[in-house]
């Protein structure tokens, strides 16, 4: 258990290197691709571990689902690389970690899991989210941002009694095998990054995006369509999960919204930025956060829908000084249901 | 006192974050601005309960001057730096004025005021039977299963402005085709001023004379005139299980305008004053504004103290019976309207009987007759309304 | 029959004088630790004639009189050691004038930094004045009476007291003196080229006169007001990186914080720049000049700028802050114990070990920090011990911290700022002997009869 299930066989056969050829940030032709994914193999210095920002796209990137950014994640930790400034890596490993005030709860599904965004909770109301139990907390948070900071060891050192918690706490005395995930980040924990470390996950995790399609789908008569055209901000963690992408166009386009098919979305999506910052690379934010900008301006939206708290708090003003309205997706689903 | 509240006194600062306004503009608690010693701002006051509780100072005229002084206006509330007493202050006055009760010393003013509510029911010492004569001409039914009913109180009963408002606001809710009805004479005092005094027994007694009243008829809705009662009805009453759905008159006129028939218009500058017990009380700071903005050619002028930072009238605490604050130059009602004539308004508009009494006499004691001149709400309205 | 009080009703008005018990217990004691001294009278003057008149009587009768402006200034300079009168000073709150162009106010001495910062606001949109961290209540006088510090004090030049271009006062022995530049023509911009009188007012705890009027320096305000915090886990670099940064010249402000709690912040340091700009271009120029500076340290990791959500942004850009006050909450008792040292910063990262090391000897919790003044030229280094004011051992606990404090401070080579009388007293035992001769020569010519805030600047 914890060892992460990458097989440098399949990368001796891959032929296209596509991990580091499609990457965004990394610019080698595709011996320089090669010579230095296998330093990285072999545990050697890289270029690799400072030029990866740790937007998490070559997970989606490879073919053969061979966790090349987990795989660089643990080199980068073995090899003493910190993206983020020591201090700050630090501080965060404490924030974030679980502070033991869990007590068992009541709670009926659907049971949304919410993580450690408290802040969010004003979005899970009215019809959408009628009868919802929400269940959040350090106690719970999945920890994957510390993919980030190089830190695959404090998620192997937490997960499973993060696992433990959600069972003991609130599923299994509520007789609930399930609960929805509001943030797409812990559900890429428990459908990507724990099997690709041999960890078990005792429950079934339903995608935000899934449980809000079937909701709308319910709720079809009501809905009002927008008519908008909107940028779609694709976040980091939803590489973890492409196969929940098709979600969005389901849901856009049930309440009449066009997911404009502007140049940084799906494959090409483009990270908000808000970890270049604290890897303290604010002239790559900077270039970033504008080319997305511009990208979405040049395509006529009018509206940025997010999935991610966190590339809503990073990329929100700078999207309403553009002259477009930020909004969260489920936020933009209550209004076309008119609340 | 509550231990509850006993067991925070001593984590007031007294920073005196509670003496100004969210916006610094000005001192803007009316006991303080009056008084201008630090024991009567709400810091000071939370030193001296302390105190007083630990026996470091001991009962007397002067420190039930102190606590009788707060108009419990809420604005140490809104303003105090400290989360975890800050909701607590006005609760904690108003238990320690119930200790002085309690003991007997009290201002005589404050005596008096009770003692009138206890024998005659009212503070003027007026017939209960009078508390319907404000209606006559206007042929408002008594309540009788109607869809509201409309409550006047003390004021609105016996005060000469307090009448004219309530005839005013009862004469557009009848053109409107709301549905209401009165309890002239079994109108019993709402009791929120009681309450705020200290006198929790006699609070309580007038509270389920109304209470009992209201279920007797199957009230089930009520408007009120003035923010006092609409405050205790909505947060008091349900402790005492009366339940009703409680709305201040200008909410049912801000639900009732966007429908009505097209006002004429009016060409005035106005500014608005938010009472105590709709703003800072019930956070309602929105009816009144949706009201005045649907008529036409009046221009709206914002005082710099709005919405959470209003100035008190003074009026509140019971002030307005007892007067302890008194009509000096630093009266927060004389403050008050030379801001609202600064703005250049020419009406300082209402939505509370008692802050209209209060701006009425202030404005004559400025001098400011010419310049600037109270309405309430419903009066501006009917203005519009007017052929 | 002593017939003070009927003499001093009629200077400012019956309602104006108490001696009654509760006055006199609210005005004896402050929110420090400081023991409790009662007033004999507690007097609100309206007008610098009034205060003329009181202290002419107070040389008569030979009663102390203890000036008071916000009294938040913890270390109870505003108790009155010996009794007498204290002269509550926030009836005069006037705002007299703003000369946009010479970019100064005239205020009453018991003007309130928050009125002052929202006349401002209102009626000067481009002009704001340096805002201590203390709650908005605190007057002008007060706060350049001590030598405050605020937000504009790296960019603009110094302590308050150096934003102070002229003054009014009344001696103690009655005449109302002008200051500056005003006593020679009708402006009030500046104290220079005159010989300056007015430092014989400021830092004097009270002792040389009464504050009437204050002309204060204001300064240009951009639109726009952003802050970067910087983290590091080694204090011994914060000398350096505040070295740095305010060689940059971008910065308006620059603090920095120790704190144990929360959990995440203990152990490391928070340097916070405040910027200023008047569009978004220059904001980032500012940013990216500032990170260039500290781009050392950025390249080894060994620290760097921590992202704040815009959430938390919001209450570090508040001016005046409420955290501060809050702070007094934390050991859930309404008080906390705040010593100042003013010190060169290279003798910053002593001032941590010390503060931390003093709180854990007295079991207490503590809060560090500080502000630059000037371009580097010193540091307001705070050490903030919160008490519990129902716990009387908690508050024996702080008192000794705050005594430890002062010590550790001088001895490091910094001086305790707004002493209280014993911390007064270590530093005029430190103090070179004919310049203490020549503050008391000062003092005795000024107030022969020592009623101004006797107990202060004393060493008996």
């Amino acid at each position: 258990m914890d060892e992460l299930k990458f097989d440098e066989a399949i990368c001796a056969k891959c032929e296209t290197y596509d991990c580091i050829m499609k990457c965004q940030y990394m610019d080698l032709d595709l011996e320089q691709a090669k010579q230095e994914k296998w330093k990285l193999i072999r545990g050697e210095d890289s270029s690799i571990l400072t030029d990866c920002v740790t937007c998490y796209a070559c997970e989606e990137y490879c073919p053969y689902h061979n966790h090349p950014f987990y795989h660089i994640v643990e080199m980068q930790e073995r090899l003493g690389v910190h993206p983020v400034p020591k201090p700050i890596e630090k501080s965060q490993v404490t924030a974030m970690g679980p502070k033991g005030r869990i007590d068992y709860e009541e709670v009926r599904q659907p049971v949304i899991n919410m993580c450690y965004f408290p802040m969010m909770k004003g979005s899970i109301r009215g019809k959408l989210f009628k009868d919802v139990s929400i269940i959040l907390g350090s106690d719970i948070f999945c920890n994957l941002m510390f993919l980030h900071f190089a830190r695959n060891s404090t998620i192997k050192e937490r997960l499973p009694k993060i696992i433990d918690n959600i069972m003991t706490y609130y599923l299994k005395d509520n007789n609930i095998k399930e609960f929805i995930c509001y943030h797409d980040e812990c559900y890429g924990t428990y459908t990507s990054w724990a099997p690709a470390f041999g960890i078990d996950v005792p429950f079934k995790p339903i995608h935000l995006f899934e449980y809000l399609y079937n909701k709308l789908v319910e709720l079809k008569s009501e809905i009002k369509p927008l008519n908008l055209k909107a940028a779609y901000q694709r976040p980091c963690s939803s590489r973890l999960c492409p196969e929940t992408d098709h979600f969005v166009d389901d849901i856009l386009s049930l309440i009449g919204v066009e997911r404009l098919k502007r140049e940084y979305d799906r494959e090409n999506a483009l990270c908000c930025g808000g970890v270049f910052e604290a890897q303290q690379r604010f002239e790559l934010a900077e270039i970033n956060q504008e080319k997305n900008i511009a990208d979405m301006k040049a395509f006529g939206a009018t509206h940025c829908v997010f999935n991610c708290p966190f590339c809503f708090f990073t990329l929100a003003e700078r999207v309403s000084k553009n002259g477009m309205i930020p909004i969260m997706i489920s936020d933009l689903c209550h209004q076309a249901l008119g609340e | 006192m509550e231990k509850e509240y006993a067991d925070i006194l001593h984590r007031c600062f007294r920073c005196g974050w509670c003496k100004l306004p969210t916006n610094y503009q000005d001192f803007n608690c009316p006991a303080y601005l009056k008084y201008r010693f630090e024991s009567f701002s709400s810091g000071g006051r939370m030193w001296l309960i302390r105190a007083w509780l630990n026996g470091e100072i001991e009962t007397s005229e002067r420190l039930s001057e102190i606590l009788f002084s707060c108009t419990t206006c809420k604005n140490c509330v809104e303003a105090c730096a400290l989360p975890k007493i800050k909701d607590y202050l006005v609760d904690i006055f108003i238990a320690a004025r119930g200790d002085m009760v309690e003991q007997g010393i009290i201002p005589p003013p404050v005596r008096d005021y009770l003692k009138a509510i206890n024998v005659s029911g009212n503070p003027y010492k007026m017939p209960q039977a009078d508390r319907g004569n404000w209606a006559d001409g206007l042929n408002i039914p008594y309540y009788n299963s109607h869809e509201y009913l409309f409550y006047v109180g003390d004021v609105g009963s016996y005060d000469e402005i307090g009448m004219k408002m309530a005839r005013s606001v009862a004469t557009l809710l009848k053109d409107a085709g709301v549905s209401f009805g009165i309890l002239a004479g079994d109108e019993t005092s709402d009791g929120n001023d009681v309450k705020a005094l200290g006198e929790a027994g006699l609070f309580t007694y007038l509270a389920e004379q109304n209470i009992n009243k209201f279920k007797e008829l199957g009230v089930k809705k009520i408007i009120t005139l003035d923010p006092h009662g609409f405050n205790s009805m909505k947060n008091e009453y349900p402790k005492l299980d009366g339940n009703f759905e409680v709305y201040h008159y200008t909410q049912v006129l801000s639900s009732l305008i966007k429908d009505a028939p097209p006002l004429r218009e009016v060409h005035a500058k106005v500014t608005y004053h938010d009472p105590c017990y709709l703003g800072r009380w019930n956070n309602e700071y929105w009816a009144s504004r949706i009201v005045l903005g649907s008529v036409p050619g009046l221009e709206l002028i914002e005082m710099d103290r709005n919405m959470q930072n209003a100035l008190c009238c003074g009026g509140g605490g019971g002030n307005f019976f007892t007067d302890i604050l008194g009509p000096g130059e630093d009266s927060s009602s004389r403050v008050r309207v030379k801001e609202a004539a600064a703005t250049g308004a020419e009406i300082l508009a209402v939505a509370c009987p008692l802050c209209y009494k209060m701006f009425d006499d202030a404005i004559k004691a400025e001098g400011l007759e010419e310049k600037i001149h109270v309405k309430d709400i419903s009066e501006i309205v009917n203005e519009a309304r007017k052929k | 029959m002593d017939n003070t009080f009927g003499r001093l009703a009629e200077i400012v008005g019956r309602e104006y004088v108490s001696n009654a018990k509760e006055e006199l217990f609210i005005y004896s004691r402050d929110q420090g630790v400081q023991d409790p001294h009662a007033p004999d009278y507690v007097v609100l003057p309206n007008t610098a004639e009034e205060v003329k008149e009181i202290i002419l009587l107070a040389n008569e009768k030979k009663i102390p009189v203890v000036p008071m402006g916000g009294g938040l200034v913890l270390s109870g300079l505003t108790i009155p050691l010996k009794g007498g009168i204290v002269l509550d000073m926030k009836r005069m709150n006037r705002i007299l004038e703003v000369n946009e162009t010479s970019r100064y106010a005239v205020v009453e001495a018991g003007t309130s930094q928050g009125m002052l910062k929202a006349y401002l606001e209102k009626n000067y949109p481009k002009l704001k004045h340096s805002l201590p961290d203390a709650p908005p209540v605190a007057t002008i006088a007060g706060n350049i009476a001590i030598h405050g510090s605020g937000h504009l004090s790296q960019s603009e030049g110094g302590f308050h007291s150096e934003m102070v271009t002229g003054l009014e006062v009344v001696l103690p022995t009655g005449e109302i003196l002008l200051l500056g530049s005003c006593s020679t023509v009708p402006y009030w911009f500046s104290r220079a080229p005159l010989p300056d009188l007015v430092g014989l007012f400021l830092g004097w705890n009270g002792t040389t006169g009464v504050i009437t009027k204050v002309g204060l320096k204001l300064f240009p305000k951009p639109a726009l007001h952003d802050v970067l915090m910087f983290m590091t886990e080694d204090v011994d670099t914060v000398p350096d990186v505040m070295y740095r940064v305010t060689a940059t010249s971008m910065a308006e402000d620059v603090t920095f914080m120790i704190t144990p709690k929360p959990a995440m912040l203990e152990g490391f340091q928070e340097t916070i720049i405040s910027i200023v700009a008047n569009s978004e271009e220059e904001m980032e120029l500012k940013k990216k000049i500032i990170r260039k500076s500290l781009s050392s340290y950025l390249e080894t990791k060994e620290a760097g700028f921590l992202p704040i959500p815009p959430n938390m942004k919001a209450p570090i850009l508040e001016t005046p802050q409420k955290d501060l006050s809050r702070f007094a909450d934390v050991s859930k008792g309404g008080g906390f114990e705040y010593v100042g040292g003013i010190m060169p910063v290279e003798k910053l990262p002593e001032a941590c070990r010390a503060g931390m090391s003093i709180a854990q000897e007295n079991n207490i919790p503590y809060s560090l920090g500080g502000r630059v003044i000037g371009r580097l030229h010193s540091v307001m280094f705070f050490f903030a011990y919160p008490f519990n004011r129902a716990d009387e051992a908690d508050m024996d606990r702080a008192r000794q911290a705050l005594e430890d404090t002062n010590e550790a401070v001088l001895k490091m080579g910094g001086i305790p700022w707004k002493a209280e009388a014993s911390g007064q007293r270590l530093i005029l035992k430190q103090m070179d002997p004919a310049t203490y001769e020549f503050m008391q020569r000062i003092k005795k010519t000024l107030d022969p009869s020592g009623i101004m805030n006797p107990g202060n600047w004393e060493v008996n």
